[in-house]
């Protein structure tokens, strides 16, 4: 399955798509044969309701809002160029990525792209603030049904009046990568992404396709 | 002035500790009065005048003396903080060690035999308190993300010290100058494993006071915990062989195995232990007063049943702890988990300072074999297989790792292997018929005097000169709560949609299986079903409600605004722009002064934050305050700070009349 997949994709796209998000061979191939599982109908690009079939994002409090980040403005499929775009945020960063072309836009995966691509998550209507009702949502979805609006809000508050800095009641974002220790929990976190065991999965499974 | 009362003091103490061991051994054999001989006896002794008073030392003789050690390592610990030049450059590890050789000395030159640290001692009474302390309060996230590189420099890096070492002195020995050539491979071996190990109890005494990193930290001490079930299966191991002599494959592959079992074992006897104790504490909410009792004695429980059955005790507290805590602390009360949290803190304290007292002293008593050559390759060794072992572990880790360890780490991992008073005590455990004991146990004190003194006064000044990066000082704070949750989920999710089943994938899994099926049966009450963010929001409130009530500092802007909002009281509130700011600036104030932290995250023995407000202040007193607190806080925010467009949906400011204290 792996290499019959691997062969629709072609070797310039591969490259295309190595040098605009960074991502190794095997990882690229990896990556589309699952992207063509999840295609249930194979078309070439992804719906909504291909993502909404996943498990994991199913029972995920975030799953709908993470969906939502794959695909772009007001658009309903997303290709594979997309789905390797938004995925490239959470890529590990190479210290050898570090001294590369300063004069080169910043990569996807760069601490602050990671960065604001969490931030866009809250920020749903785009207006570079976390207001209250944004953040109230967040912790509906995270918390659940059983706790009461009042004690909810009282949170916000709270998160709110923590993090603002300038006073405007609301999360900016040089606001958000000042809070404590959060620049260290995602880059370190979202760092542990895509480890070693990802890479032998797709290698074994190259190895048993191949043989077969 | 009172240091110098301290140190007369002292001095007495020492004094009397010296003598009182001459007298017990003199004094007569004492009938203690009700036994049926002495009635006898006196019935047909002549009559002498009725004993007004009399001393009778024997009948006290060992509690006596086990409060006074103790009295003397606390008031010698209390010494040196009064002298803060000392405390700022030698590590109280060093200090106490020094005061043992003094005590030691002192007795013997009286004429009597100094007391060794008795092995039975250490690993049942003086250790465990320790390991608990360490255990209860381990920083989960930081330690299951590393897992992984602490349990390669634990089992690979001890399994290298001990063989790296145990061969080189080999070769040594075989060296006819050195005049050793008695000694076999196999002692050789079992000294290697004994001196490889790095002592969680040094580590803990000396990066205390360094405040380095979280990374660097919980991989030093990560390891020096982990390490324990390799160092108890090799010296099992040697111990056995050399005792029969011979080694075959058999035997190393029993050996593997036994390593498997000893540590899971630990794990699972610590498990189980831990459960009950969550079980137990679901059922005490009537009973608040012994609630800690429960937490300790389980703990100890696990410790023993595994020591019973040769499995790693150290890794089954460990185990108890990090199981039983999230569980007990949502059942128990306020006023338990500070008592848990101080009687720790306490023990764990006083063993440490009885160690090194005692270490100092049994260097003083114990019988000496000095091999010039022998320790100091001793010495040598210990060092280079550490650089050697830290180095060629981490180029290999770093290429699985994706937080990469720098040079820098590696440096203070490697210099951080400090060796301590368990391998000491494993040593005085060798029976004697050993012809190396003497030597071994020098050699072993050698090298930990060489590692305490040296490497522990050192690595504050290396630290600083090569600006290793010093562990952050944050405040618990909603904010990261909130947005390292979010990160889970959202990483969870992307691994999702991956099909990656990774590092968040199975934590999810566990988090849900805790969830929907172990909580309910661990937790009181109602509470199973409370998300956790919201836990740590009420805990969080609570601490600063007490803080402000306490402090007195909310009330004082009170009594002006009052005044204020009766006049009007369904209008917007008319406070003025100044009083908001000055308002606003106090609850910020709040917020950054404070210190609590409530996730425990600094285990640091010396500064147990300021909870004394905490056991002033009755539970009920506190959940109104906090109530009101809660109250209050909300409708200040949402007084608009800019006054010229008031939101509509504002909602009325209105008082009572003041908190009541």
């Amino acid at each position: 399955m792996g290499s019959r997949a691997s062969t629709l994709l072609r070797e310039e796209e591969i490259e295309e798509i190595k040098k605009e998000t960074g991502f190794s061979h095997s990882q690229i191939t990896r990556l589309y044969s699952r992207f063509t599982s999840l295609d249930k109908g194979e078309n070439g690009t992804l719906s909504r309701e291909d993502f909404q079939r996943i498990p994991e994002l199913a029972i995920n409090p975030l799953g709908d809002r993470i969906i939502n980040a794959f695909f772009p403005e007001g658009e309903d499929q997303v290709n594979f160029r997309g789905f390797m775009r938004t995925l490239a945020h959470f890529r590990p960063i190479e210290d050898n990525e570090k001294n590369k072309d300063p004069t080169a836009s910043e990569p996807l995966n760069s601490r602050t792209n990671k960065l604001l691509f969490a931030f866009q998550l809250y920020d749903l209507d785009r207006d570079d603030k976390i207001s209250r009702d944004e953040l109230l949502q967040v912790l509906r979805m995270m918390v659940g049904v059983n706790i009461s609006d009042e004690q909810l809000g009282s949170i916000a508050d709270r998160t709110i009046q923590e993090a603002d800095q300038n006073g405007d009641n609301s999360i900016s974002f040089n606001e958000f990568i000042k809070v404590g220790n959060l620049q260290h929990i995602y880059v370190w976190a979202g760092d542990h992404y895509l480890i070693l065991t990802y890479i032998l999965l797709s290698v074994l499974q190259d190895c048993l396709c191949s043989s077969v | 002035s009172g240091s110098f009362l301290l140190v007369y003091l002292y001095i007495f103490l020492v004094v009397f500790v010296g003598i009182g061991l001459p007298i017990e051994a003199s004094a007569p054999a004492y009938q203690s009065h009700g036994t049926e001989g002495s009635h006898l006896t006196n019935i047909t002794n002549t009559k002498k005048a009725f004993p007004v008073l009399a001393v009778n030392y024997e009948h006290v003789r060992k509690p006596f003396e086990i409060a006074l050690w103790i009295l003397l390592a606390l008031l010698m610990k209390l010494g040196f903080h009064l002298i803060p030049r000392l405390s700022a450059v030698v590590p109280e590890s060093c200090l106490l060690i020094v005061v043992g050789l003094l005590v030691g000395g002192l007795i013997k030159v009286i004429g009597e035999e100094p007391p060794v640290l008795d092995s039975q001692l250490f690993f049942l009474c003086l250790l465990p308190p320790i390991i608990l302390d360490a255990g209860y309060f381990l920083p989960i996230r930081p330690f299951t993300e590393n897992v992984g590189t602490i349990l390669v420099f634990a089992v690979i890096g001890t399994l290298w010290n001990a063989f790296f070492m145990g061969g080189l002195l080999y070769a040594l020995c075989q060296i006819e100058s050195v005049g050793l050539s008695g000694v076999d491979l196999l002692a050789c071996l079992l000294f290697g494993s004994i001196v490889s190990a790095v002592d969680p109890v040094a580590v803990l005494a000396v990066f205390e006071e360094i405040h380095i990193n979280e990374l660097v930290h919980i991989l030093v001490f990560g390891e020096s915990l982990l390490n324990d079930a390799v160092t108890v299966v090799l010296y099992n191991l040697f111990e056995e062989f050399s005792k029969v002599g011979t080694v075959t494959v058999l035997d190393v592959f029993l050996g593997v195995v036994c390593f498997f079992v000893v540590s899971l074992g630990g794990v699972l006897v610590g498990a189980i232990y831990g459960f009950l104790a969550a079980f137990t504490s679901r059922f005490t909410s009537h009973t608040r007063v012994i609630e800690p009792l429960f937490v300790f004695l389980y703990s100890y429980m696990a410790y023993l049943s595994s020591e019973m059955f040769h499995l790693s005790g150290i890794m089954a507290l460990i185990a108890c702890g990090v199981v039983m805590r999230p569980y007990v602390e949502a059942n128990i009360s306020h006023k338990s988990y500070t008592t848990i949290k101080y009687f720790l803190k306490m023990w764990s304290s006083v063993s440490e300072t009885l160690i090194f007292i005692f270490l100092g002293v049994s260097t003083v008593a114990g019988p000496h074999a000095w091999n010039w050559t022998f320790v100091i390759t001793t010495v040598i060794l210990c060092l280079v297989s550490r650089v050697l072992g830290v180095i060629g572990l981490t180029f290999i880790i770093n290429k699985f790792r994706i937080v990469k360890l720098t040079k820098k780490d590696q440096f203070i991992v490697a210099y951080g292997g400090l060796r301590g008073a368990i391998a000491f005590s494993l040593g005085y455990l060798l029976s004697n018929s050993h012809q190396m004991r003497n030597l071994f146990l020098t050699a072993i004190i050698t090298v930990i005097f060489f590692t305490v003194f040296v490497q522990g006064m050192t690595i504050r000044p290396l630290v600083e000169l090569l600006a290793v990066k010093k562990k952050k000082e944050s405040k618990p704070s909603i904010n990261e709560e909130i947005h390292t949750e979010f990160l889970d989920h959202l990483l969870t999710g992307v691994e999702g949609v991956c099909g990656h089943y990774g590092h968040y994938h199975w934590k999810e899994k566990l988090n849900r299986f805790n969830k929907t099926y172990v909580k309910r049966w661990l937790i009181a009450g109602e509470n199973f079903k409370e998300p956790e963010l919201i836990a740590f929001y009420r805990k969080m409130e609570l601490k600063q409600a007490i803080m402000m009530v306490e402090s007195g500092q909310l009330p004082s802007v009170l009594p002006s605004t009052i005044s204020m909002q009766n006049i009007q009281p369904r209008a917007i509130p008319r406070v003025s722009k100044k009083r908001e700011e000055e308002i606003r600036r106090i609850l910020r104030a709040n917020l950054q002064n404070n210190k609590q932290k409530m996730r425990s995250r600094s285990y640091s023995r010396h500064t147990l934050f300021d909870a004394d407000e905490e056991d002033n202040v009755s539970e009920v007193r506190l959940r109104k305050t906090k109530m009101e607190m809660e109250r209050r806080m909300s409708h200040y925010l949402t007084v608009p700070a800019n006054r010229e467009s008031p939101r509509p949906g504002v909602r009325r400011v209105r008082f009572e009349s003041g908190l009541s204290v």
